[in-house]
């Protein structure tokens, strides 16, 4: 795959061999006497300065964020050699939870969560709403594929040995939100309120309470009661809209800003070259600067921060001296 | 993992990424790909299978299948292969639990500096029949149907009641001489000679363990079962 240089930051790309891009080789202008150069109108002004908006605004934006080494440091972090098509299974998830999180907004605003109108909201949103069934199949089967998909990438990342060190956290937050994943798929089951979601939710819940110690608790948190009553439903609504998604959110946020950190493994039948002792004492140096950050991006960015600081406090001593 | 590998590790890995390509546009082309076959799967299988809607839930009615959300079925069919009543609890939550945590702690304990899956023997077996026996649970899940017909001869005055039986879901979770499925719940087929009619009438009435009540099912109806089932022996 080769990409064009202009994609490319210019640190990044290859320099040029001489006379490759026509510099130097290029024919003058015929006579600038005869044609010389116009005079900028001042609508032409104009548009230069309009022209210069998105900079001054993204200007603006990282005086008081500071968040282009950021982002230019997780757009440009290199991604280890031999980086291959199972690594998209990681994103691929979380592009299916994007889908389900946008169809699922758009089916809450159809869908009446109580057992008296659960099931008609859902005849009107599948026969009368505009594309109605389309998404509601979109999120059915969506689920099915993110399920699939999370199940694959923890394939990937035990087949690699992915979770060993010093990514183990970010193992043990995956296996959290597979199972936050099943919980939806769970909770999800019972809200179209047919008969069959109606009754495998009864035998899962059931099922829940012949656990031990807590069993039956989580059964009747799960009924609202001893029993299957109305109050089951939006339960389990608000279970499926609020607390798993939020919960969910917050820890692909973390998920992935382990994985930037961190970076992507490489496959572990890829060898680097034996490291020579020049790279021994260049690897310390780097821990020492930033020991929270392998990839150049936070090093910058927290030699920055530290930089801020330094100066900061030369000014205060300087004060309290006068 | 002692020090010396960690230290060695990090080594190979910063060489590796010196060695790699940037995020952006490299890596961000393949994601985008995959993520575009993921949205062109998920639309074909939206237009192409739909999402039907069966009969509105009715707690009072008893014609209905208990069957979970199909990546459930492995998990289901767990309590086919253990059917013993005192070791429900171990198959319905000790089992899952156990899975739960040795996932959840894997790092942990697999303290092996080794990466390449063909230099992990253990860990790699145990992963290839961990996900045989799941594809193995899910396929049997996924082709253990609902009958809804009982074919056995019975007196005239029990016909309702075996009418009932078949076809409130009952052969889902137990067998009744050669149809239903055999488990999770216990072969009915000499329940007769195992516990009295009286016995018999309020498992139906409360859904003892696992299996759902059915005391919102009309009472001649709950009846005429409990009459059916006394007479198996």
């Amino acid at each position: 795959m080769k990409f064009p240089d202009q994609l490319i930051p210019a640190p990044l790309r290859k320099p040029a061999k001489p006379g490759q891009n026509g510099h130097g080789n290029g024919s003058a202008p015929a006579n600038l006497k005869d044609s010389p150069p116009e005079r900028q109108a001042d609508s032409q002004k104009l548009l230069d300065k309009a022209k210069e908006a998105p900079i001054d605004v993204a200007g603006w934006v990282d005086q008081r964020t500071g968040a282009t080494s950021f982002v230019t440091g997780m757009l440009y972090r290199k991604v280890p050699k031999g980086t291959n098509w199972f690594y998209t299974l990681g994103s691929a998830t979380l592009f299916a939870f994007a889908m389900q999180a946008l169809t699922g907004v758009f089916l809450s605003m159809y869908y009446t969560p109580s057992p008296v109108e659960a099931y008609g909201s859902i005849t009107h949103l599948t026969n009368d709403v505009f594309l109605g069934e389309f998404v509601r199949g979109t999120h059915k089967w969506g689920a099915s594929v993110m399920t699939i998909l999370i199940f694959l990438h923890m394939g990937r990342v035990f087949f690699f040995g992915a979770y060993k060190y010093p990514r183990e956290l970010n193992w043990v937050i995956g296996v959290v939100l597979l199972i936050l994943t099943l919980v939806m798929g769970f909770t999800g089951y019972l809200l179209p309120f047919d008969q069959r979601s109606f009754w495998a939710t009864v035998v899962g819940v059931n099922i829940n309470g012949t656990g031990p110690v807590v069993g039956p608790y989580l059964s009747d948190f799960l009924r609202a009661g001893a029993e299957f009553g109305p109050s089951t439903l939006s339960r389990f609504y608000a279970i499926h809209m609020l607390l798993v998604p939020g919960l969910m959110i917050a820890l692909i946020g973390a998920h992935m800003y382990l994985v930037v950190k961190l970076g992507t493994t490489a496959p572990p039948w890829v060898r680097g070259a034996k490291p020579k002792p020049s790279r021994t004492v260049e690897r310390v140096n780097a821990g020492a600067n930033g020991r929270n950050g392998h990839n150049g991006a936070s090093a910058n960015g927290h030699s920055r921060v530290n930089g801020g600081n330094g100066r900061r406090v030369g000014k205060d001593d300087e004060s309290q001296r006068e | 993992m002692n020090s010396r590998d960690k230290e060695q590790y990090l080594q190979e890995y910063e060489v590796l990424k010196k060695k790699g390509k940037p995020f952006f546009p490299y890596a961000v082309m393949k994601d985008s790909v995959m993520m575009l076959v993921v949205a062109i799967v998920i639309v074909v299988m939206a237009l192409v299978l739909g999402a039907e809607q069966g009969p509105k839930a009715d707690p009072t009615t008893t014609t209905y299948v208990p069957r979970p959300e199909w990546y459930f079925f492995f998990l289901f069919e767990v309590l086919r292969v253990i059917k013993p009543p005192e070791l429900v609890p171990i198959a319905t939550i000790g089992i899952p639990t156990i899975a739960m945590m040795l996932l959840l702690l894997l790092p942990f304990y697999d303290r092996n500096p080794e990466r390449a899956p063909q230099r992990r023997p253990i860990a790699t077996t145990a992963g290839c029949l961990t996900i045989v026996a799941m594809a193995y649970l899910t396929y049997l899940g996924a082709s253990a149907g609902a009958p809804d017909k009982i074919e056995m001869e019975v007196a005239a005055e029990y016909e309702e009641g075996k009418q009932f039986v078949a076809q409130s879901g009952c052969l889902a979770c137990h067998k009744i001489g050669e149809n239903g499925n055999d488990g999770p719940g216990p072969e009915l087929t000499e329940i007769a000679q195992q516990i009295p009619r009286a016995a018999i009438y309020r498992s139906l009435q409360i859904g003892p363990g696992i299996m759902p009540s059915y005391a919102d099912a009309r009472p001649n109806e709950i009846n005429a079962a409990a009459d059916f089932l006394a007479t198996l022996d």
